[in-house]
């Protein structure tokens, strides 16, 4: 039984992430932590209402599951329902829009990460006064970063409204193909600017590359652990963010699974659902749920690749490695590091594919045998990204399932809130907003998008309530 | 013989043939007078009421009044602004209109009229009803989520197509778009190429496997509003 000076102290809401989520934490009489659970708030039911809808609408409607990488669930859908369609091997100019506008999304999502939301802990540190340690103190001292983060993610919407009709939630990727090609016009806009988003990729690499090797020490134990890494990576290994084969490998670099195809998820996947949220636990079926848990998103794509196929950014992971001597990487705040090499990447995928004339091909939709079943996978900037549907007769989805890349982030992410918990709240005198922080600094390396939702500008109060084990409020703190 | 009737529209002089209605009088002399259940071609309806004019003071659809030597005619006034601005909102009300996925969005007649009519939400709270979805035809479906009884695909099948596949039941909120047939779509002899298929303002009534084909910036509204193509008829002559 609970001892009455038990006291729990909660985060919420999680701040500097998407959507909504909260941190719970027990603390005996001692101030020694004796549980921390990130807990997912939302609930979002898309799975069900999409049941009964016809299957062309899918990939529009269900990537209003989000506002920051709705093209992840866009292409998703898309390519799934190219199964349903017999269209799965697409026209050139069908692909390579699609890529272009996966690209163009993973760089305006990566660059809204780093800038907006996790730039100030490392530009400021951890406990750094809560009035500079948010956007607004990043464009009051570092203006030229601040810009650039802001013409990047504009760089990277427009590409999204060029291939998709919209900045967000667009209606480019149909079933077996795409809607419309890019103009000559449209391309030269995006060339004009290309060299300067490359150089301003380069400086946004370097500022992570070096935090991450001159607080190597601080930041290699902070919220890390040994895990498994999940991905797709192409047949040859290189990596690929929109398609490929499902490969994992455990914490030392050894092969669970290798070039599983998309149709195949579900016998190498399941998912655990736990009593005290709505998100549930994926797991690699063959080694169970206690230890089939997995990250994913750039640290895992990282490590779980064999080489990337742009010369710049396989350069910067060829530097990555050296630091784990090329051994995995298991330091949560490589993710940073990890999420720069992908932006370098994604920016030198759209200068390659603007300078290829497919894109202005006039071949965009192809359809072959109507099957009722499609799965299809993307590696969304967050992670890997599963999407299943089946189809009866009349066109209508009567199945969807959906993993989402932060659902496969949880256990790991509950892992880096227990680590920083123990490490550096248990046993301190005061809990102050600062050492709070420090469990959302872990939390935000994933870049979780917790509602798969995105949510205005706006107040964002963190509150620490602290109470005993019978609910009473002992004390309450708002910032 | 032919006999020119002359009327006043919000004070312009505009001159008609008798038998005429006054929105087709309108149409001719370049006033786009808002509409969502007249369609050129099918008998006139009345029961949308969108287009309602005061015509001697007295509110009349326009679709359906016939014209007259003398009448004073009110069409793009604040007053009658505000009334239809209130059916519109109560059409979205009434049904389950998501323009966000819908297919039928920047071709929707309805979402058309509110983009022009400047209304961001609706004032009024939503019922939710539930609808059915019929998508048992191999090529055409049915949601009737989006339907507003407009009564186009009811005109147009028995008028046009000769088939009488559609027809109101219900009463009131009960009101619903039935086929002419023992169960469902499919079991009618409905076909794509049928007028009643093509008429439908909103995504009530659509050819399946269409879906987004149209990318944003080509749809029909995209870029101008609806009726904007009377109105510039008229500027040209």
């Amino acid at each position: 039984m609970a001892s009455t000076k038990q006291k729990r102290v909660i985060i919420e809401p999680v701040t500097r992430v998407e959507g909504h989520g909260k941190v719970s934490i027990l603390l005996d009489e001692k101030n020694t932590v004796t549980q921390a659970r990130l807990h997912i708030v939302e609930f979002r039911g898309f799975e069900r209402f999409v049941q009964g809808r016809p299957f062309w609408e899918v990939p529009v409607l269900v990537q209003r599951l989000c506002g920051i990488c709705p093209v992840s669930h866009h292409l998703a859908a898309a390519k799934a329902m190219d199964w349903i369609v017999g269209g799965e091997k697409l026209t050139p100019t069908a692909e390579k829009m699609r890529r272009l506008m996966h690209y163009g999304q993973t760089f305006q999502s990566h660059a809204l990460h780093f800038f907006h939301l996790a730039s100030p802990d490392l530009l400021f540190g951890f406990d750094a006064d809560v009035a500079i340690r948010n956007v607004i103190g990043v464009a009051a001292k570092y203006p030229d970063l601040a810009v650039q983060g802001v013409m990047m993610r504009k760089y990277g919407q427009e590409i999204i409204k060029a291939t998709a009709g919209k900045k967000i939630h667009g209606t480019g990727a149909i079933p077996g193909g795409i809607n419309k090609n890019l103009s000559i016009a449209e391309r030269d806009v995006f060339l004009k600017d290309i060299d300067q988003m490359l150089t301003w990729c380069r400086g946004a690499l370097k500022v992570a590359v070096d935090y991450t090797t001159a607080n190597l020490a601080t930041a290699a134990p902070f919220g890390s652990f040994d895990s498994n890494h999940l991905s797709i990576v192409r047949k040859d290994g290189s990596m690929d963010l929109y398609d490929g084969n499902l490969r994992a490998i455990d914490a030392q670099g050894k092969k669970i699974l290798d070039q599983v195809a998309p149709q195949d998820y579900y016998k190498v996947i399941a998912e655990e659902v736990r009593p005290w949220s709505y998100m549930k636990f994926p797991f690699i079926k063959s080694i169970g749920p206690k230890d089939g848990w997995y990250r994913v998103g750039p640290l895992a794509r990282i490590n779980t690749c064999d080489f990337i196929d742009t010369p710049e950014a396989e350069a910067a992971r060829k530097e990555f490695m050296k630091l784990t001597d090329g051994k995995p990487n298991n330091i949560t705040m490589a993710y940073h590091w990890a999420r720069m090499i992908e932006l370098l990447h994604s920016g030198e995928k759209i200068r390659d594919l603007l300078n290829d004339k497919d894109l202005q091909g006039t071949d965009l939709v192809t359809k072959g045998d109507r099957r009722d079943e499609g799965i299809a996978i993307v590696e969304a900037p967050r992670g890997t990204l599963f999407h299943h549907y089946r189809v009866n007769k009349d066109d209508q989805v009567v199945m969807a399932n959906l993993i989402v890349s932060t659902t496969s982030n949880n256990e790991p992410m509950n892992r880096a809130v227990q680590k920083v918990a123990q490490d550096h709240i248990s046993g301190k005198p005061e809990i102050t907003e600062g050492l709070l922080n420090h469990i959302e600094v872990a939390i935000r390396a994933y870049d979780p998008c917790l509602s798969c939702a995105t949510h205005a500008l706006g107040r964002m109060p963190l509150e620490v309530i602290l109470v005993d084990s019978t609910g009473t409020v002992i004390d309450r703190k708002r910032k | 013989m032919s006999e020119t009737i002359t009327f006043t529209i919000d004070g312009k002089e505009v001159s008609a043939q008798p038998g005429q209605t006054i929105m087709q009088a309108a149409d001719a002399a370049g006033i786009y007078i808002p509409r969502l259940c007249a369609f050129e071609g099918l008998v006139p309806h009345g029961s949308c009421r969108v287009c309602t004019v005061m015509v001697n003071g007295r509110a009349q659809a326009a679709c359906t009044q016939p014209v007259a030597d003398g009448i004073v005619v009110e069409n793009d006034t604040e007053k009658l602004l505000a009334i239809r601005r209130d059916i519109i909102e109560m059409l979205f009300v009434e049904g389950n209109h998501y323009c966000m996925f819908c297919e039928k969005s920047g071709n929707c007649e309805l979402q058309a009229l509110a983009y022009r009519f400047g209304i961001a939400a609706p004032k009024y709270p939503y019922l939710f009803p539930k609808r059915e979805i019929d998508a048992t035809h191999p090529d055409i479906f049915i949601d009737r989520n989006r339907c507003v009884l407009c009564g186009r695909c009811v005109r147009a099948s028995r008028d046009v197509d000769g088939k009488g596949v559609f027809e109101f039941v219900g009463r009131g909120p009960q009101k619903r778009v039935a086929v002419n047939a023992e169960a469902n779509l499919a079991d009618t002899d409905l076909k794509t190429s049928d007028k009643a298929v093509e008429v439908c303002p909103v995504g009530a009534i659509l050819r399946k496997r269409v879906g987004y084909a149209v990318p944003v910036g080509r749809r029909r509204y995209d870029h101008k509003p609806i009726g904007s193509d009377i109105e510039q008829a008229a500027s040209k002559k």
